[in-house]
């Protein structure tokens, strides 16, 4: 067949209709100090792992709010949990923690 | 000789309470019925869900008990000199202290939202009412299960001539969602905010306990639209800016936090001499410090959100200022 160089394109748009909050939902309730977050950046700011990577832990958070865990995922292997997140966190919140629950909830995604 | 008081809401009845505590004789012209103003319309108060009754009724009480003069049902329609001109003639004084408030924004003016075509978009002051008569329903009847707020309806927005920030929508918003999970505690909840600001006591607490324990989602991005889909359901488009993609969602309720305008008696007030108005049609304090509830006329003075938005607290405190003010320049006459 001719490749006429069309793509059909994913949409790009969150879509809060379709998207599984069921799993989000589950991580809240195991960390609910996680829905805190005012996106101050702090985090992101100070990961180890943010300073060498695109890897913005602050993000990565706010997806899998909004149920798109399969890029939250992917990013969240690039943490190598050191921890230096929680200690800057204005919130208190167990960024760590949150880290793992993450890794754990959303392994199948 | 009297004191003049224009409006009767929560500044000018505190006004005229504290006038009559310093000796003088305080008259309140209200053009409504009743008195109360807007707050006659509130539920519950931020920041600790007061009941608004549990305000406004020992305030009117005081008023009965100390005989205070209200003229009720009496526009005014011009400041002099030495009095006010009313829609029942004039009524002569040695001071006038405005306190004439704010108008609610007319949401209709946002046609990208839809409210007064579609079905389940309400404003703030909608749900006030609602709350006030016992029932939150669709307009089907049923319970609302996914419901978003929406901030800064006719604040900070040039299309509408408001540039302001309104200033207790946010806190409004925030208390509302917390009314709206009690209510409904299975629903899913969604404030879509610019700027969350939370200036007074406790409020900054109210917002981190409607995220923690309330539950409630705050997406930062304005909506840009909302459209009707079958059922009578509202389907928006927002931007998640924290996340830099576009978002939609179909919501069974959009709840519009309306700002607050200028009140539409300003331009009466600037039709008399030497009155002025600032940004978005409030009135011109003399100054924004020692002058704050004083007016360009020594014996015209403010109290409220009639010079810009501010909360019920804020008024009363203004009202007191204000009755101070004008016991000092009876003295100097
Ligand atoms: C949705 C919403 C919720 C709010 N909730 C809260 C809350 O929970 N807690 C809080 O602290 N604050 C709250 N506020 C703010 C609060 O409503 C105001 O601070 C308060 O009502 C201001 O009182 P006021 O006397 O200045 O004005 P108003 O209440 O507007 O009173 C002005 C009065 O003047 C009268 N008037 C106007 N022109 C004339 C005229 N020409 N002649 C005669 N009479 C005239 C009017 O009829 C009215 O009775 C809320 C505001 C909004 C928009
Ligand atoms: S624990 Fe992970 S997210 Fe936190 S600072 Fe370290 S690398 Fe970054
Ligand atoms: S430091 Fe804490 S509050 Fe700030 S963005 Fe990160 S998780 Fe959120
Ligand atoms: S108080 Fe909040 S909702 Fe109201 S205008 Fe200001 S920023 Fe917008």
């Amino acid at each position: 067949m001719i490749d006429f160089g069309f793509g059909v394109n994913t949409a790009r748009a969150i879509n809060m209709d379709t998207n599984d909050l069921d799993t989000a939902r589950e991580i809240f309730d195991r960390l609910p100090d996680l829905q805190a977050c005012m996106a101050c950046g702090s985090c992101t700011a100070t990961c180890t792992a943010g300073a060498i990577t695109s890897f913005n832990f602050r993000k990565v958070h706010t997806l899998v709010r909004r149920g798109e865990y399969g890029e939250a995922y992917a990013e969240m292997s690039k943490c190598m949990l050191c921890g230096k997140c929680r200690l800057v966190c204005p919130r208190g919140i167990n960024t760590r923690g949150v880290v793992l629950l993450i890794k754990k909830k959303l392994g199948d995604y | 000789m009297k004191v003049t008081i224009i409006g009767g809401g929560v500044a000018g009845i505190q006004t005229a309470l504290a006038l009559k505590g310093l000796g003088h004789d305080p008259v309140i012209i209200e053009k409504e019925d009743t008195l109360g103003g807007k707050l006659r319309g509130w539920h519950r108060l931020f920041p600790v869900m007061t009941p608004a009754r549990d305000v406004l009724e020992p305030m009117l009480k005081q008023l009965r008990d100390q005989q205070i003069e209200v003229m009720a049902s009496t526009e005014v329609q011009a400041i002099e000199s030495d009095g006010v001109v009313t829609s029942r003639g004039k009524v002569e004084s040695r001071a006038t202290v405005v306190c004439s408030g704010f108008d609610l924004f007319d949401a209709t003016l946002k046609e990208e939202y839809g409210y007064g075509i579609y079905d389940n978009v309400i404003t703030s002051a909608d749900l006030e009412q609602m709350m006030n008569n016992g029932k939150i329903a669709l307009a089907d009847g049923t319970q609302p299960h996914r419901i978003a707020f929406l901030h800064c309806v006719g604040s900070r927005d040039e299309k509408v001539q408001q540039r302001h920030c309104s200033k207790v929508c946010c806190v409004t918003g925030v208390k509302q969602a917390i009314e709206m999970r009690r209510w409904f505690p299975h629903s899913e909840i969604y404030n879509f905010y610019m700027d969350i600001r939370m200036f007074g006591p406790g409020y900054e607490e109210m917002y981190r306990s409607a995220q923690q324990e309330h539950g409630i989602q705050f997406i930062r991005g304005r909506i840009s639209e909302a459209a009707p889909v079958k059922g009578g359901k509202v389907q928006i488009k927002a931007e998640d800016t924290l996340v830099g993609r576009p978002l939609k969602m179909t919501v069974d309720m959009l709840v519009l936090l309306i700002g607050m305008t200028a009140g539409c008696s300003n331009s009466r007030w600037t039709e008399c001499t030497g009155l002025s108005q600032s940004d978005s049609h409030f009135m011109r304090p003399l100054d924004m410090f020692e002058g704050n509830v004083r007016s360009e006329l020594p014996n015209v003075f403010y109290a409220g959100t009639v010079t810009s938005p501010k909360t019920i607290g804020e008024s009363l405190n203004e009202a007191n200022a204000a009755a101070m003010r004008v016991a000092a320049y009876l003295e100097t006459l």
